[in-house]
């Protein structure tokens, strides 16, 4: 009775941590420093506002997501002692343009229609978001303000469950790529780099980008493909963020984090200065201040992405006991696949309903 | 106590450490120079307060900084010249004005 977890991230490690919580043997194959890691170059967001304007029962993932989140934080810091640096103050974005934000405001409206009215964001104009964050600047003509968001500093995250699934008995494997996969009705090999051969009765393909070399094999179709996110992050500062936003957050530790860029470039994860240039222009058309703080680090990172956007959760066709999940939405789902997926992953009847999400939806 | 492992050939200049005098071997960087002069705080983290000075050596760990000509420097990664005026960071407030 153990599963095999082909993937060491945000996602595999949420995913294990749950499997254990309810009494199964997990191993974890992670890859090596060689690999594209999300969870080590991603922003932290635990974000709702504006997710899933074609797709409400994406909408309502993420909400469910965020809403587990202090519970879950709550869990994590108790099993490892590892505080997670949660904030839930709500997420503000930030508009230079009064057609966009009109625009953003009323796909938001139509969302809240679409997901039974309990949706809360407010739309401010320049002055009464001034109230809530004093130090914008004047090109900022206004913006959306959202009790929903959140923020968590996601190395500590997880650092955490990297912790809480050995601490659990997880088998955590590191430093060896999967290269290969053996598949039958709940009976699955994986072979590694190094020749080991790992044997479980199920198996999850949450490898990230790593899953497009491994799904064929599994009668998965993976249809994913990297996106390049730049992210740059400024000298500490005290503390004068009170929310985040899509692009700007404080960490705990009191950088400010700016990001992040969208780039279709395949597999290309180093930074340009035309890039960098650009994000830091928009961090300080909304705090100006930020204009005479240094930056200290920029890094670039490949996002996960299916073709519209949202994740996809997938039982094999092929072998029983299978499963795919991947998602660029890592931090924020950390609770759901924690908390709901392992009863998904053993096809249990009250598990979930996550057909909006499976490969199928890009069938022609 | 940090000490110089060999004698230098190089010439012996000055710069300042808020204001005070400090004398160093060409060649050196400022963080070498300070930490020779028996500086080991240079600068109060603008987070929790706590004293920071000089740790890796090699630009990567930030914690030595200081301000040169208005600029907010990593101390390791440049070298003393005679008449250099380097000072403490100085504390901001939230709206990143200087205290």
């Amino acid at each position: 009775m153990t599963t095999i977890v082909v993937g060491g991230g945000i996602v595999g490690l949420s995913l294990a941590y749950g499997l254990l919580v309810q009494g199964r043997k997990v191993i974890v194959l992670d890859g090596t420093d060689e690999d594209f890691r999300a969870s080590r170059g991603n922003f932290g967001l635990i974000w709702v506002q504006g997710k899933g304007f074609n797709c409400p029962p994406y909408a309502n993932w993420s909400r469910q997501a965020a809403t587990l989140w202090p519970d879950y934080a709550s869990d994590l810091q108790k099993q490892t002692g590892i505080d997670l640096a949660l904030s839930q103050k709500g997420g503000v974005s930030y508009y230079t343009n009064e057609a966009d934000l009109a625009g953003q405001i009323s796909k938001l409206e139509s969302l809240r229609s679409a997901v039974g009215g309990d949706y809360p964001f407010e739309m401010l104009d320049h002055a009464a978001l001034k109230r809530l964050v004093p130090e914008i600047g004047p090109k900022v003509i206004g913006g959306i303000y959202s009790p929903m968001d959140g923020h968590v500093n996601p190395l500590f995250l997880l650092r955490a469950l990297s912790l809480a699934v050995r601490q659990m008995g997880g088998d955590v494997r590191t430093g060896n790529s999967v290269i290969d996969v053996k598949a039958a009705d709940h009976d699955f090999t994986a072979v590694l780099a190094n020749g080991d051969h790992v044997t479980g009765d199920a198996l999850v393909l949450s490898a990230g980008l790593g899953a497009l070399e491994l799904g064929g094999k599994l009668g998965f179709t993976t249809p994913i493909r990297p996106q390049q996110g730049q992210v740059l992050i400024t000298e500490k500062l005290p503390h004068f963020m009170n929310y985040a936003s899509a692009t700007l957050r404080q960490v705990n530790e009191g950088g400010v984090q700016i990001g992040a860029s969208e780039a279709e470039i395949g597999f290309d994860d180093a930074e340009d200065m035309a890039t960098i240039a650009g994000l830091a222009r928009h961090a300080v058309d909304v705090f100006p201040h930020l204009a005479r703080v240094k930056l200290v680090r920029s890094w670039a990172a490949l996002r996960i992405m299916s073709p519209d956007g949202l994740p996809i959760y997938q039982h094999s066709p092929s072998y029983q006991g299978a499963s795919f999940v991947t998602c660029h939405s890592g931090i924020t789902l950390s609770t759901v696949h924690a908390r709901l997926l392992p009863d998904w992953l053993a096809k249990e009847k009250t598990a979930v309903d996550l057909t909006p999400f499976s490969e199928r939806r890009f069938d022609v | 106590m940090f000490r110089p492992l060999e004698t230098s050939n190089s010439s012996a200049i000055t710069f300042t450490f808020d204001n005070q005098p400090v004398t160093a071997i060409e060649g050196m960087t400022v963080a070498a120079a300070l930490l020779a002069s028996g500086y080991k705080s240079l600068r109060e983290t603008p987070v929790s307060g706590q004293a920071r000075g000089p740790f890796c050596m090699m630009g990567a760990c930030f914690d030595c900084l200081v301000l040169i000509d208005d600029e907010t420097v990593q101390a390791c990664m440049v070298q003393v010249r005679s008449g250099l005026q380097v000072s403490r960071v100085p504390r901001m407030n939230k709206a990143g004005d200087r205290l």
